[in-house]
């Protein structure tokens, strides 16, 4: 075989030894640089993570004060405002006036109603002293999580002078506390941020998530299974298959101007309601699962149709008895996280009017209510100094529903592609 | 004086299984198929062989429709199955592929139990009354696949489990569970070691007793050693077809001779 | 029938193994009629019976009929299966078996036809008797050649290898035998021509078993046997009648 001419001089020469040591520069290169662009993507997520935590954790936990209510007996329908008074001010005798004063507004005003729902739960204590925990209002919570700078002039705070007296007296007697601020998940949404809670928009998301599944998931996959196992491919099939694609790529307030026009005004349906911020949400969901599911379909090996066409199967039991099952996997990790998406999703859910003040919890899809993402939206306009770290709360609630989608969906595909 | 001749050249019967007359296949404007004319016999193993895109497979897939699957395909010609044009508009091609078994190239068991993957053909045809029934086709299938001594212990353990070898021969039983006539058999071999082939040739072997079994083959020696009869095809023609023996001792077509000595590709 | 150093395990390929069954039993069957051809043949001669040396005569037919069908089916077998090592040697072995045996069915067709001559003259000594027994000889070593074939044992086949020397023996004292009888009375040469013929054949015939027992080992050993084959027949040595030892 005739010698061939290597790098003018074969391998060992010096031009062949500098094109090593130029391909090993760039290697270096691209993985300096990989780790380079990690590293800044890793930085951008913890900061964000560490705001949201650093800012929402106070919210997790409630300042609350210990109150001995007495409920005169007899009295069926007692005065829950004066008892709540008279507790509140019981705790300040001998007090000055000016603590005295301030001493009511330390209380959350939403205390008096925990006092009778708290009481209408437990009828016998009418008549009776007993002790109680109620929230204090938003300012004095700050005071206590240490928000307000107690050496700022009085006229630039919050809380007076002798607020702060009172609320350090109360403290030096041992009556304040800083348990876990359930109300943020048991209560719907209020004007004071210390009664504020997401259940509302817990529950409106759910409903709402629930509607999208129902309407998006047999669509997609009946349309994806026809779109791939029975639509012969021609101009037609690959002209919808384009416009699916396009469809998952559409801004999702373009959905709500359709939702607003379709749905709210043409067919009436509710406004701010689960349901309709589902139907919203299952257009946005539907061209990913289309999406999802036909990739599973196609990833389901082409032996396993003929097999089953080998037996005698027919097209339709093909499809149901072995295509689908085994594509199943990669479905529901497709909608889920199509789902997660549209849990996250907020302007459709902003223009169909989710984001009403509304102080109570929806019992049925059709109920106005807000979302979780919504939620968010309408504390992060608020004016209260409360609602700052709520607002991240919420954040956290939200991001910590969407992790708990993504391992399932991670859960749900490692679980049963093993048997593959 | 008696006949000393081998008993593997013998055929068990003349009786013709399936007639294919002036069979041509295209798929679009190619024409994979000019014009074949076979007889395949009864109780024999007929070998298809020929050069990659000879047609071979394709004809194969005539003989249960499962050319039908694929959308631009066109058959013209007339096969008959026991005289019955399998091509007739009164022919459900779904029952037809449950007469005429089919093994593919690679195992492919369904990723169920050793037991779901041979029931799976008499259940969805209604073949089983009960469950001893149906237990009763899963075993005998399995015992005529050599099979069952291997997994009676674990029927309800996934068959993609099984070795390569013993895929291959669940797919053999799987395929004759559902008691068909015709076994189509399309590189049966090809994806498996020498001696998990030479257990697959040696149930071919067996299954002769009961099946018309047509192999295709990339293998000469395969079809050597299977076959009773061998077909070899040619750009879509069928060039010789004839008693194995005499194929490759003594092929009477150049161009079977140029192939089986490795002359042509 | 696979047993010795043959491995006994069967072809997965069972197929396999009743082709190679059946191509041997083909040769032991061809051995078998080439056996009673030989006896049948030296019978005739020494009870001069034609009937039987004609007899003898047809049935080589039969003989060489076999050997077609053996070569036919060996070749069928090496083209649709692809014999190696073991199975290739044994398939080897059979094409020339089969051809021995033809030469030796030959042979013995041959003594047949010159028994049906020499019925015709007055019988010349007793070397009829010498004759059947040399036959007898032979017809023993082929028969030991056959068995050391089916049940691959090299050691007989050694041994049938090395009795060749007798019947070259038994040659070369006929050989003197019949030179004295064409010397006494020239009358005789004649019928001393034809048995001498008889004899060689035989001697010719115990070459050929020879070379069966050789083929037997090769199966067996994957090899001829080396050190060249003891030899007993010195006649090509003589010079006018004397014999120089």
């Amino acid at each position: 075989m005739a010698d061939i001419d290597i790098a003018a001089g074969g391998w060992t020469s010096e031009a062949s030894r500098e094109n090593v040591r130029r391909r090993r520069r760039g290697e270096l290169w691209l993985k300096a640089a990989g780790l380079v662009a990690i590293t800044i993507a890793f930085a951008m997520l913890l900061t964000l993570l560490a705001s949201l935590v650093i800012t929402g954790f106070r919210a997790f936990t409630q300042t609350h004060v210990t109150l001995q209510v007495t409920l005169p007996p007899g009295d069926e329908t007692p005065s829950f405002r004066a008892a709540t008074r008279g507790a509140i001010e019981a705790l300040f005798e001998g007090a000055d006036e000016a603590q005295k004063r301030e001493a009511s507004r330390i209380l959350s005003s939403g205390a008096q109603y925990i006092i009778e729902s708290h009481v209408a739960a437990n009828p016998d204590l009418i008549g009776q002293t007993f002790s109680i925990r109620v929230p204090v209002s938003d300012p004095y919570d700050q005071l206590a999580k240490g928000l307000i700078d107690r050496e700022t002039p009085e006229a630039l705070r919050r809380v007076s002078d002798a607020g702060i007296a009172a609320f350090d007296r109360l403290s030096e007697a041992g009556l304040i506390s800083r348990p876990f601020n359930t109300a943020l998940f048991v209560n719907a949404d209020s004007r004071f941020p210390e009664l504020a809670g997401l259940k509302g928009a817990i529950i409106g998301s759910f409903y709402a998530l629930l509607t999208c599944f129902l309407i998006s998931f047999p669509i997609g996959i009946g349309a994806a299974i026809y779109l791939e196992e029975f639509a012969r491919k021609n101009r037609l099939s690959d002209f919808i298959e384009i416009n699916i694609n396009n469809l998952a790529a559409v801004p999702s307030v373009v959905f709500g101007l359709l939702a607003l026009a379709v749905f709210l005004n043409w067919f009436g349906l509710p406004r701010g309601a689960p349901f309709v911020g589902g139907l919203t949400l299952a257009l946005m969901t539907l061209p990913t699962i289309i999406i999802a599911t036909r990739a599973a379909l196609k990833a389901v090996p082409p032996s396993i149709r003929e097999a089953a066409l080998g037996v005698g199967a027919s097209k339709q039991q093909v499809v149901f008895h072995h295509v689908l099952p085994l594509a199943m996997p990669g479905i529901l990790t497709g909608t889920i996280i199509g789902l997660a998406q549209a849990l996250g999703e907020t302007a459709p859910l902003l223009l169909i009017g989710m984001n009403a003040f509304i102080t109570a919890a929806p019992s049925t899809p059709f109920d106005s209510a807000t979302a979780l993402p919504t939620q968010i939206f309408i504390w992060a306009d608020s004016p209260e100094r409360g609602f700052v770290s709520r607002t991240s709360a919420a954040i956290l609630v939200l991001l910590g529903f969407l992790v708990l989608m993504n391992a399932l969906a991670i859960y749900l595909r490692n679980r049963f592609e093993r048997r593959w | 004086m008696e006949d000393l001749r081998l008993t593997e050249r013998l055929v068990g019967t003349d009786e013709v299984k399936i007639q294919a007359r002036g069979v041509n296949v295209y798929y679009g404007e190619s024409h994979a198929i000019k014009d074949v004319d076979v007889d395949i016999l009864d109780k024999t193993v007929t070998a298809f062989i020929g050069p990659s895109g000879c047609g071979k497979s394709t004809f194969l897939r005539c003989l249960n429709r499962m050319n039908d699957t694929i959308d631009n395909c066109r058959v013209t010609g007339s096969i008959r199955l026991d005289g019955q044009d399998i091509y007739d508009r009164s022919v459900d091609p779904v029952q037809l592929r449950a007469q005429v078994g089919m093994v593919f190239q690679k195992p492919n068991p369904f990723p169920k139990s050793i037991y779901d993957n041979v029931a799976y053909g008499p259940r969805i045809h209604g073949l089983a009354r009960s469950k001893a029934d149906l237990d009763e086709i899963v075993e005998k299938s399995l015992r005529r696949a050599a099979l069952w001594n291997e997994a009676k212990d674990r029927l309800d353990q996934p068959g993609t489990g099984l070795s390569g070898g013993q895929q291959q021969r669940l797919c053999i039983a799987r395929a004759i569970a559902t008691s068909p006539e015709v076994l189509l058999m399309d590189e049966p071999c090809s994806a498996l070691d020498p001696i998990a082939t030479a257990q697959v040739e040696e149930l071919i072997d067996e299954l002769r007793a009961n099946f018309s079994v047509v192999i295709v083959t990339h293998s000469m020696q395969q079809a050597a050693r299977v076959s009773q009869r061998t077909a070899f095809f040619h750009l879509g023609n069928l060039v010789e077809y004839g008693e194995t023996g005499q194929v490759f001792t003594n092929p009477r077509d150049p161009r079977t001779e140029s192939y089986i000595t490795g002359r042509i590709g | 029938m696979m047993e010795g150093k043959v491995p006994s395990e069967q072809h997965i390929l069972s197929a396999f193994d009743r082709d190679l069954e059946a191509v041997q039993a083909l040769i032991m069957k061809m051995g078998g009629l080439v056996e009673a051809a030989i006896i049948d043949a030296a019978t005739s001669l020494e009870m001069r019976d034609e009937e039987l040396a004609e007899r003898v005569r047809k049935e080589d037919r039969q003989i060489d009929e076999l050997e077609e069908l053996v070569n036919e089916e060996a070749a069928r077998v090496i083209a649709l299966r692809a014999p190696t090592a073991s199975d290739l040697r044994v398939l080897l072995s059979v094409l020339k078996i089969s051809t021995n045996l033809e030469r030796i069915g030959d042979y013995a067709k041959n003594l047949a036809k010159r028994t049906s001559v020499l019925v015709q003259m007055a019988p010349v000594g007793d070397s009829g008797g010498a004759l059947r027994r040399m036959a007898k000889a032979v017809a023993e070593m082929l028969k030991d050649a056959l068995d050391s074939y089916a049940t691959r044992d090299a050691e007989l086949a050694m041994d049938v290898r090395i009795r060749d020397r007798d019947v070259d023996q038994m040659y070369n004292a006929l050989f003197r035998e019949f030179l004295t009888h064409m010397m006494e009375d020239p009358r005789n040469i004649t019928a001393c021509m034809h048995l001498h013929f008889i004899a060689k054949n035989l001697e010719r015939m115990g070459d050929h078993v020879t070379s069966i027992a050789e083929q037997v080992i090769y199966v067996v050993t994957g090899h001829l046997p080396e050190e060249s084959r003891p030899k007993g027949d010195r006649t090509s040595l003589v010079t006018d009648g004397e014999e120089d030892e």
